[in-house]
């Protein structure tokens, strides 16, 4: 199955770029946690696992795996029903099935296999343009687990699914008048869906990412706190362990959502680069293996995988500096969360085997 | 081909993917650009604020020591806790929990936070002083919990009085600064400063000034570390003229005779206050760490006046004692020579007005005239020298007007004049009027301060000194004595057959047939001399018959000892003591204290010659806290 020809089309400067990321996270969790701790350790662990499930998902044919697509999105939407009645409950959410040593989060896994599930559906159909119809089957198969997470509820990683769906669509040909459209009403929609679909809750975080000061102690505190974390940094940062905001918890969460305001912090303006241009440089290499794929599910894979840990990554730094409303969105490869690991070096995983195959028949 | 055609289609909006991406990138390091450069000086600050406060480390104030070294004063540590509303989220549920978990009353501790309101956060709100340690525990262990994370447990020095009331009125006693305080002795908000006594006239060298701490705080207030400390430093050591074991000696003897009143010991040739003691008085550890209301109205309230500092802010008749007065003043005028007799039927007519003596003395001279207190013979002298004359010896000997001793609101001393009874009464002087004053009734009313100074000054032969309390100070190198300011009196000598005509009298009023036997020393030739002080006059007392007011007579007994170049003169006066004699007993413990002291001997142990009389008034024990009684 793995001939050793194979070998040499590994992508190995993504894979560094990775871990760098990886690394940089773990010495950020290290620094935040107060030293090699328990939180520490477990994301060590994880990182070994998910480089396995990454070894895992390189190895075998991303075309077999694409033919038991629905197979595995079947499981996963089993999984995430059964979390629903028999999950791990924390802070408040029910997102977890309790494996003992660690928790499992299969809403994480749930990103790749839609990516597979649609890559199949889309790439593998023999029309030449996308039907109406084939985009209302692939809306309904983002539909059901994202509607299934939201009632965890998990609204952040739900939303992750979205971009899947819509990358896929957008490259699998999706009439640019439907993205007109879909940018029209979301403009209408905002204003009623603000007043009406979100709960109390949700309108207050965003009532107070427009104006922070109008509740300084409580919602906007998060918002207001990151902004001094990230400034107070400038240029060169305070040094390793030396911030103030992460250390002395002004800042919440430091060593999970935050985690890249404490990089700011602690690492300065030179710091954000380096990891900027790190991620940019993953998410741009990954773009050539969609381009380089042999074919169009190969393609589209990618762009799955890629499209929501893009979306996840923009967005986690734009709320880490304060410019986005607070939501629990981790940064991928930095944050602490090992379902969140796994998943992601797993759907790189992928990533890598379809740039590997692509002088295969 | 639609399979190229695909490509195309694909390639194009990987483009597409990929510049928006980069934009997108693009924004981001923009926006971090702009807080990490642009703005980070303002976010620098904030940081700062957020992790930072100083906290005030209060200095411990001087220690306060006697003339032979013994402590008065010192501090001991205390916990003072704290609100901090900088971090608090819910200030209800912070006194709520505060209050519940200390056992206090949770509107006592609203009260205190209420009146700091307008403070700036930072600024603690001290609202226990003095915690029990288990206090103290009970709000730690919640603090560790996170539970009361915004409550500050402080140990501060806090001022200890380890003879409780003793010398209650001299020393003073200290308290938070009242806004008046702020501006004047230029404090901050809660320091505290003395308020009373030698606390508040000597509270700058007291004081000492305040350290900080600059410490780095958590999310919750919780200090993580200090940055840097400014050490505190201490106030001045201060050594007191009064002298330990006199002052002790005396409160004694007057617990030990059930009496209040005032007892004043000087050394003439320096105007050193050796012993000055006001009773009742309060316990100054009370006030130390903030006096609770009850307490304080008590002390105001109660008829026997505890606050009221005797010594210098009462003022009475000084009866007999002021027959010294009218001797010294008669013979340095010439009216008389102290050979001068004058017959003594029992009384005289003056003025068309019959004025009593005690006795029918027959012919005395002014030695026997003091001795024997005869009243006719100062009915005629002070009658011969016109008040105007008297009132110009009570100022110069020191018994009009104020002594100028070193502590506050000294009331001055009245020896009146004509032009004071015109300006006062708006009324002409009979020569009638002296003849009352002749005897130390009537108008003159003085404090027992203005009596010591006078004896002071007769003592010295004339030299008039400023009573003083504080001999030596420690600016951090050693003892230095205390600089003696000029005096303000113009210097004169009174003539040496004055001196000892006067000294005369007054030791035979100890040693001979006198009223002051009592304060006889043997080998210790005591000079003194008693009085009574009129508290209503007779006719009064008969109006006054029944009412609850204590109307008997004050006793007042003046001394010098020795005789011959006296080196220790001083005032007894015993409320509603009736006549001198138990004034003289009390004196004449301090006296042979003294002298033991001087000479190497034990201290003597007072000795009651009669059951002790019940006390003047009906005492609330609780507010004479004394080293006898009072234990904290």
């Amino acid at each position: 199955m793995f001939e050793r020809r194979l070998y040499f089309h590994i992508d190995w400067l993504l894979i560094g770029a990775v871990l760098v990321i990886c690394a940089i996270g773990l010495v950020m969790i290290y620094s935040t946690t107060g030293g090699a701790g328990g939180v520490y350790w477990t994301q060590v662990y994880a990182l070994g696992i998910g480089l396995m499930a990454m070894a895992v998902c390189l190895m075998v044919d991303y075309r077999s795996l694409a033919d038991k697509s629905h197979w595995i999105y079947l499981a996963m939407v089993a999984a995430l029903i059964g979390v629903l009645f028999f999950g791990a409950v924390r802070g408040g959410s029910r997102r977890w099935i309790d494996l003992g040593a660690f928790n499992l989060q299969p809403s994480e896994f749930a990103k790749a296999t839609l990516a597979l599930m649609l890559a199949k559906m889309l790439g593998e159909s023999r029309r030449p343009a996308l039907t109406n119809n084939d985009l209302l089957i692939a809306a309904a198969l983002t539909a059901v687990p994202l509607l299934i997470i939201a009632r965890q509820p998990d609204l952040g990683t739900a939303v992750t699914l979205l971009p899947i769906l819509l990358v896929v669509a957008f490259v699998a040909g999706m009439p640019m008048k439907y993205i007109y459209a879909g940018v029209l009403v979301a403009v209408l929609a905002a204003p009623a869906a603000y007043k009406f679909a979100l709960q109390d809750y949700q309108r207050e975080r965003i009532s107070t990412f427009l104006d922070p000061a109008q509740d300084a102690r409580g919602a906007g505190y998060q918002q207001i706190q990151a902004r001094i974390t990230v400034g107070s940094g400038g240029v060169w940062g305070k040094g390793f362990m030396e911030g103030t905001q992460g250390q002395l918890r002004f800042l919440p969460v430091a060593h999970n959502d935050f985690i890249f305001s404490v990089l700011a912090e602690e690492q300065g303006l030179v710091g954000v680069l380096v990891a900027l241009g790190l991620y940019l440089f993953v998410i741009v290499r990954a773009l050539d293996a969609a381009r380089l794929a042999k074919d169009r599910l190969g393609a589209y894979l990618v762009l799955g995988v890629l499209s929501s840990f893009t979306f996840q990554v923009i967005y986690n730094i734009t709320m880490s500096a304060g410019l986005a409303p607070v939501k629990g969105l981790t940064l991928p490869l930095m944050s602490y969360g090992g379902s969140s690991m796994i998943a992601t070096l797993a759907g790189f995983g992928l990533i890598l085997n379809v740039r590997m195959r692509r002088f295969t028949n | 081909m639609a399979i190229a055609e695909d490509r195309r289609r694909l390639h194009l909006r990987l483009t597409i993917l990929r510049v928006a991406v980069a934009a997108a990138f693009g924004l981001l390091a923009g926006g971090f650009w702009f807080f990490q450069v642009v703005q980070h000086t303002k976010f620098r600050e904030m940081a700062e604020n957020n992790h930072q406060r100083t906290l005030t480390l209060r200095a411990p104030r001087g220690i306060i020591y006697d003339r032979t070294g013994r402590l008065l004063v010192e501090n001991r540590n205390s916990f003072n806790i704290s609100i901090v509303r900088e971090h608090t989220k819910d200030l209800d549920r912070t006194i709520r929990v505060l209050a519940s978990v200390t056992g206090v009353d949770e509107k006592f501790v609203r009260d205190i936070v209420d009146r700091h309101r307008r403070e700036p956060r930072y600024q603690p709100i001290v609202v226990l002083q003095d915690a029990t340690l288990a206090q103290v525990a009970a709000v730690t262990a919640r603090r560790l919990d996170f539970e009361l994370p915004d409550v500050l447990v402080q140990e501060v020095p806090t001022r200890q009085y380890p003879d409780q009331a003793m010398a209650a009125h001299l020393i003073g006693y200290v308290g938070e600064a009242s806004e008046d305080q702020l501006a004047s002795d230029h404090v901050a908000t809660g320091s505290i400063v003395g308020q009373f006594g030698i606390e508040r006239v000597y509270n700058k060298l007291l004081m000492g000034e305040d350290g900080a701490r600059r410490v780095v705080v958590n999310s919750v207030g919780r200090e993580i570390r200090t940055l840097d400390e400014v050490p505190p430093v201490q106030g001045r050591r201060v050594q007191l003229t009064i002298n330990y074991a006199m002052q002790k000696a005396a409160e004694d003897a007057f617990r030990a005779y059930g009496r209040w009143g005032s007892a004043i010991v000087m050394e003439p040739k320096s105007g050193d206050v050796l012993t000055l003691t006001s009773l009742p008085a309060f316990d100054p550890n009370d006030f130390a760490t903030g006096i609770d209301r009850a307490t304080w109205s008590h002390l105001n309230t109660d008829k026997l006046r505890p606050l009221q500092n005797r010594a210098i802010q009462g003022r009475y008749s000084p009866g007999s004692t002021f027959k010294i007065l009218i001797a010294t003043a008669a013979l340095e005028e010439g009216v008389i020579s102290p050979e001068r007799q004058i017959y003594c039927p029992g009384g005289g007519t003056f003025y068309g007005r019959f004025f009593q003596c005690l006795g029918k003395h027959g012919f005395v001279d002014l030695r026997h005239a003091l001795e024997r207190s005869c009243n006719t013979y100062f009915y005629t002298v002070g009658d011969m020298l016109g008040i105007d004359r008297i009132h110009k010896w009570g100022e110069k000997l020191g018994l009009a007007g104020k002594s100028g001793i070193d502590l506050p609101n000294e009331v001055e001393s009245i020896v009146p004049s004509q032009e004071w009874k015109r300006k006062r009464f708006n009324e002409k002087w009979y020569a009638g009027d002296t003849i009352s004053v002749a005897i130390g009734q009537g108008m003159v009313d003085v404090t027992p301060m203005a009596l010591a100074v006078t004896m002071a000054t007769i003592a010295n032969g004339g030299n008039r000194m400023v009573p003083r309390l504080v001999q030596a100070f420690d600016e951090g190198n050693g003892w230095q004595p205390v600089a003696r300011p000029p005096s303000p009196f113009a210097p004169f000598l009174l003539k040496p057959e004055t001196v000892s005509a006067v000294h005369d009298g007054l030791w035979m009023a100890v040693n001979g047939a006198g009223t002051a036997r009592r304060a006889m020393i043997a080998g210790r030739d005591v000079a003194g001399k008693t009085g009574t002080a009129q508290v209503i006059s007779l006719q009064g007392k008969e109006r006054a018959r029944g009412s609850e007011k204590d109307l008997r007579d004050h006793g007042w007994f003046v001394f010098m000892a020795p005789r011959d170049n006296p080196e220790i003169a001083g005032v007894i006066f015993a409320e509603h003591a009736e006549h001198g004699s138990e004034g003289a007993m009390i004196a004449r413990h301090v006296i042979e204290t003294y002298f033991a002291q001087r000479d190497g001997l034990p201290l003597p142990v007072l000795t009651i010659p009669k059951p002790a009389p019940a006390p003047a008034a009906p005492a609330r024990v609780a507010t004479i806290a004394g080293p006898a009684t009072g234990a904290r």
